[in-house]
């Protein structure tokens, strides 16, 4: 299948391990991803929290470039996945707004190309029988949590590719991995988002109870589709004391025995290294 | 003059956040509430009494996060999350400002570098919110650690139409 995609800025930068790992599990499954064409940044917590209209017509920019092909767009990142889907929602429900948001725009949204997040697209269009035909190395021993947080399926009117408050496609996909993910009543609460630079303190406490409660779970790692989850989860533990964290597609990639994993761990600041040549898969 | 909350009503445009009977359920799942001074439940109340001032000065409406667990639980769909997205314009409107000094200086940093490059380079932005915040020192290791590592690209790639994206700043400048 073919299928637009839009990176966004995170994915260009701190959270590159998770827009390789996209592409190199994308073409193993199949999946011909065309980055929108000269993209913006979708105006994430910043804009909305600031400038309602501004946080429409920036995704409305980018929906608009992508509707040239009539394809759904793959949104891997939680936040900008969060503000389009928010965007294709309002545009969708209010004519008045979305003349207005076409005007600034400068360009006619016609609602053609469907915001997806690589989770659905993988789970649904793909489906785990294919996905795990593709594992070489089952992730034997791999404990991992799922974690969605906030923005993948909040609110669910507008996200509605799982449950909002018990997601399960997370759970199947590393289950057909070969890893044993472990059931948690964690996977949609708040790692504290933004507020990790301007209010570093109330996220560390935010991070520290989700580390507590992955442990107490009987997990060794957990597992994220969401560069600011990652970051969070990754650095902000107190004392350093955290699991590993993955982007999903990282596991799939080494699952599906692909280049590249190893590199991409030497990024994390909690290293997995030391836990995966534990349990033999690296 | 318009009350409080018929102008609060008519920025979010939805559902009327009289519908809520209080449950409290928003206030029970909300990650914030041990920092915030108000609940949110509360803030409604209190927006209903007309207590304006203390509403947009308070730091609750800048410490939600936007994690929509509120409006996914309520049962009459009072979008929360919403309203405090009109709270925090409002405030800025009206020039009350940001109790949340900081939280307020990190989405202009933000929003300044969109307008800058069309896309965020993330070494650029903090360095712009460090500035305005004046927490100059915070976070310096873990910023070497990801610069060490290739994490941080000082030069990278922007949006090539600019003149389309501080168009889209320019008409959305609020009064």
């Amino acid at each position: 299948m073919k299928v637009s995609y839009y990176p966004g800025c995170s994915l260009h930068g701190t959270a590159k391990e998770y827009d390789q790992s996209v592409r190199s599990v994308s073409r193993a499954l199949g999946i011909e991803l065309e980055e929108v064409e000269d993209w913006s940044c979708c105006g994430a917590s910043s804009a909305h929290s600031t400038n309602f209209l501004l946080s429409i017509a920036l995704p409305a920019r980018d929906l608009i470039a992508a509707e040239k092909k009539a394809q759904d767009v793959m949104v891997p990142c939680a936040a900008c996945f969060n503000r389009f889907k928010t965007a294709e929602h309002h545009l969708g429900h209010d004519p008045a707004l979305k003349a207005e948001v076409e005007e600034i725009v400068g360009g006619r949204y016609q609602g053609s190309a469907v915001v997806r997040n690589p989770i659905d697209i993988i789970a649904n269009d793909i489906g785990l029988e294919a996905l795990s035909a593709k594992v070489v190395k089952k992730l034997a021993g791999l404990k991992p949590v799922s974690y969605y947080g906030c923005l993948l399926l909040r609110p669910p009117e507008v996200c509605r590719f799982d449950d909002a408050e018990n997601p399960v496609l997370l759970d199947r996909i590393l289950t057909a991995l070969g890893a044993e993910a472990r059931p948690w009543s964690f996977k949609t609460d708040c790692c504290g988002g933004s507020l990790t630079i301007s209010k570093t303190a109330i996220v560390t406490k935010m991070v520290d109870k989700l580390m507590a409660m992955a442990r107490e779970a009987g997990a060794n790692c957990l597992v994220t589709a969401c560069p600011v989850c990652t970051a969070n989860l990754d650095m902000r533990a107190s004392g350093g004391a955290g699991l590993p964290v993955f982007y999903f597609t990282e596991l799939a990639a080494l699952a599906m025995g692909q280049e590249g994993p190893e590199g991409w761990f030497r990024l994390h600041r909690t290293d997995p290294r030391p836990l995966l040549q534990g349990l033999g898969l690296l | 003059m318009k009350s409080f909350l018929a102008e609060v009503n008519e920025k979010i445009n939805g559902v009327p956040i009289q519908r809520c009977y209080h449950c409290r359920k928003c206030s029970a799942g909300c990650p914030m509430t041990s920092a915030m001074e108000h609940n949110p439940n509360r803030v409604i109340k209190m927006i209903q009494l007309g207590r304006r001032e203390e509403v947009l000065a308070s730091s609750t409406i800048w410490l939600c996060v936007s994690c929509e667990t509120c409006i996914t639980r309520c049962p009459n769909e009072v979008d929360i999350a919403r309203m405090m997205d009109v709270l925090r314009e409002i405030a800025i409107g009206t020039g009350v400002g940001a109790k949340e000094k900081n939280i307020l200086k990190f989405h202009e940093a933000f929003l300044a570098n969109i307008r800058m490059g069309g896309r965020i380079n993330e070494p650029s932005m903090m360095v712009h919110y460090k500035l305005k915040s004046g927490d100059l020192f915070s976070d310096m290791a873990m910023g070497i650690d990801m610069f060490m590592k290739g994490k941080l690209s000082l030069v990278s790639p922007r949006t090539k139409d600019m003149g389309s994206v501080r168009r889209i700043f320019e008409k959305t400048r609020q009064a």
